[in-house]
């Protein structure tokens, strides 16, 4: 362990940047209604661009980051689960939508104020109660969306709330009426949003959030395809932190710049320098689903080893959108070359794009998964795979045992681990990492 | 070459020496609640029945779930990695080994070198180990060493249908109360244990020439039901308990298959 280095490092030079963001995200949320804005609440894969609409001073919180975020604080988080079950919801749902109830429940916010600063709970902030959102705006696809803000909604009081059916199919079987079948939906979303909050609706300026949704979703994907370079410019720990603005606000535009602007032009260079995210690598590995959050160290214990995980099909296309390139390869979709010039058509070039989201493909079929996995260890060259079982997150890991089987069969080495995004009560940091002792073992690195 | 392989494992600590590649010691010790102190015990024993004093020992490795507690160490070695390299030097034509110890079941595939190619551990749960049997006997109120033997006396097959061994222990209770034999739950037991441990290996795959090792090796009963789950015999080395350790002293000896 603790191999020698054999490429120069350096930190990004974007992370404060990224940390701002993300931090004036949760802020400008809590803080909309003293500025006589709005705040609303979605899940990470929500069309957001729609909500755009209303007016530049309508504030989102997405609940998928902002309950990773809880996970993280385990103290914070064990409070939020424990007032869950005391209320009756059982250990097996969600761990991400426990987090979430938990944290209206007890009312605790996982950020404040310290010294006038807004920080996280956990760097010392004083406890401020959850900032209740004026409306709820939310798609279904995952089995766990469709309950999470009814709950949310009547654990409030009574948020009005509106939801958009996006399950239609894989993106290799779609066809005009299913787009059609959700632009239809938002149509009817954005009366329903006008009706809510008593404002106008203006399409301009949901032009430019769906144009902001094409290149964060584009620029991530082409940032994650840099990837492929040896040594990796980015390891997944990192990652983690990046795509994480794409959960937030992928329509934003301090979050399409950032991408497009920040950190592209910083990876490139990066790739053009030889500059390693881990300057030790001798072996490369994906994982797959949200890590346990509360045990990132275990990306640090790899790279004791001199192992990068380089990312995965969850950190690539959660948010990041792909196509297959001329030469077979996987880069990043190309911005549709497209003026808006009205509401429906907009919509259908903003659902046509979306319904291609890798990650949404998995939920029609495990086989559709495996291909892309076997395709991200083969292009980004991969000399194994780790598997988290993931008990916190039925949705994204519904097939994964199948998965293992084809990356098997396709040659990969695969170690699976079981443990939970969010419920830090279900993992077990010493075996998990005596697991990886034995795998680094079969890899060749010891 | 003269090598020590260190096996802390959850309940007992194993030492093997060996000179070009020979047991010249070894020595079995339980681990208790001083594990380190345990371990010593266990190394002066070895070094004893070998004849020899610790400098003579040219390279330790030290493996299992207690690994980084032993006295002394040049290299820690996964037990998976230990438990294919000793299977494979004992069986040359292994590729498949099971490992069942006290805490935990683990299933391996390797190579003619005894590398490792596929692994699966059957953690979180004691019901695919040797804690299940320790937990059963006690409940049945037999000897641990007698719970195997008193299987085989079997006249039915019983399903236990508990995946847990404290769920396993109240389905025993049951089962006193319908007056079922002790020799018919003793097989229940096994057979349940097999069954978990058959699941885990079919998950990564075997061949016909299996390989036992581990402390439970040595129960009769389970190897039956075992036998039976895997459709074949499975071979067991003599001193299974040891392989582990053996496979330390082969991997610091530098042993990569052949004789």
């Amino acid at each position: 362990m603790e191999q020698e280095a054999i490429y120069p490092t350096e930190k990004l030079k974007c992370w404060k940047k990224v940390k701002d963001i993300r931090m004036k995200f949760y802020q400008d949320y809590a803080e909309a209604h003293d500025k006589g804005g709005l705040r609303w609440a979605g899940g990470a894969w929500t069309f957001d661009a729609i909500p755009a609409g209303l007016g530049e001073d309508v504030y989102p919180i997405t609940s998928e980051p902002y309950s990773a975020t809880i996970a993280f604080d385990k103290e914070l988080s064990l409070e939020c689960m424990e007032a869950t079950e005391v209320k009756g919801y059982p250990r097996d749902l969600c761990s991400y939508m426990r987090n979430y109830w938990g944290s209206i429940i007890t009312d605790k916010f996982a950020f404040g104020y310290k010294d006038g600063e807004f920080v996280p709970r956990f760097q010392g902030a004083k406890p401020i109660g959850f900032p209740k959102p004026d409306f709820i705006w939310q798609d279904h696809i995952c089995c766990s969306h469709a309950k999470w803000y009814q709950v949310v909604s009547d654990l409030e009081g009574g948020i009005p709330m509106f939801t958009v059916d996006n399950a239609v199919g894989p993106s290799n079987e779609l066809t005009d009426s299913k787009i059609k079948y959700v632009v239809e939906q938002l149509k009817d979303g954005i009366k329903f949003l006008e009706k809510t909050t008593g404002r106008d609706y203006d399409d301009e300026l949901m032009f430019k959030a769906i144009k902001n949704h094409f290149v964060s979703t584009s620029k991530w994907a082409e940032s994650c395809a840099l990837n492929k370079a040896i040594p990796a410019p980015l390891d997944e720990k990192t990652i983690y932190s990046l795509y994480v603005l794409g959960t937030l606000q992928k329509a934003g535009k301090q979050v399409a710049d950032f991408y497009e602007k920040d950190l592209l032009p910083e990876v490139k260079d990066r790739v053009k320098r030889g500059i390693a995210a881990v300057p030790n690598e001798r072996v490369r590995v994906m994982s797959d689903t949200q890590p346990p959050w509360s045990f990132l160290s275990i990306f640090r214990y790899l790279e004791k080893f001199g192992c990068v995980s380089v990312g995965s099909l969850y950190t690539f296309g959660l948010i990041g959108q792909w196509e297959v390139k001329k030469d077979g390869t996987w880069g990043a979709k190309k911005i549709p070359d497209v003026e808006f010039t009205s509401r429906d058509q907009a919509l259908y070039e903003y659902v046509k794009y979306e319904l291609h989201k890798p990650e949404w493909q998995h939920f029609y079929s495990c086989h559709l998964k495996s291909d892309m996995m076997i395709r991200i260890a083969k292009e980004w060259k991969l000399n194994g795979v780790m598997l988290h079982y993931n008990r916190g997150c039925e949705g994204l890991t519904v097939g994964i045992a199948e998965n293992r089987l084809a990356l098997l069969d396709a040659g990969f080495p695969v170690m699976a681990f079981e443990g939970n995004n969010a419920d830090e009560r279900e993992f077990d940091e010493a075996r998990t990492k005596a697991k990886i002792n034995a795998f680094m073992e079969t890899l060749g690195v010891k | 070459m003269i090598t020590m392989g260190i096996d802390l494992g959850a309940k007992n600590i194993k030492v093997v020496i060996l000179k070009d590649n020979k047991i010249i010691g070894k020595s079995n010790v339980l681990a208790g609640f001083d594990v380190e102190k345990s371990a010593q015990q266990a190394i002066d024993k070895a070094l004893k029945e070998a004849g020899i004093t610790k400098d003579k020992i040219e390279k330790t490795i030290s493996t299992g779930a207690g690994d980084k507690l032993a006295p002394f160490y040049d290299e820690i070695k996964s037990i998976v990695g230990c438990d294919s390299l000793g299977a494979v030097f004992l069986h040359p034509a292994a590729r498949s080994v099971i490992d069942v110890g006290a805490e935990e079941g683990r299933g391996m595939r390797c190579d003619e070198t005894g590398k490792i190619i596929d692994f699966e551990v059957n953690e979180k749960c004691a019901a695919g180990a040797g804690a299940f049997t320790e937990a059963m006997s006690r409940a049945l109120e037999v000897k641990l060493e007698e719970i195997g033997p008193l299987s085989l006396k079997a006249t039915e097959d019983i399903p236990m249908n508990a995946q847990c061994t404290v769920f396993a222990e109240s389905e025993v209770v049951t089962m006193v109360h319908n007056k079922v034999s002790k020799a018919n739950m003793a097989k229940a037991v096994h057979d349940a244990m097999a069954s978990r441990i058959t699941s885990m290996v079919r998950k990564i795959g075997f061949n016909k020439d299996v390989v036992l090792v581990g402390g439970v090796a040595n129960n009769i009963g389970f190897v039956d039901s075992l036998n039976k789950d895997l459709d074949l015999k499975v071979v067991i080395p003599k001193d299974p308990e040891f392989v582990g350790a053996l496979g330390a002293a082969l991997a610091a000896a530098g042993w990569k298959g052949g004789k």
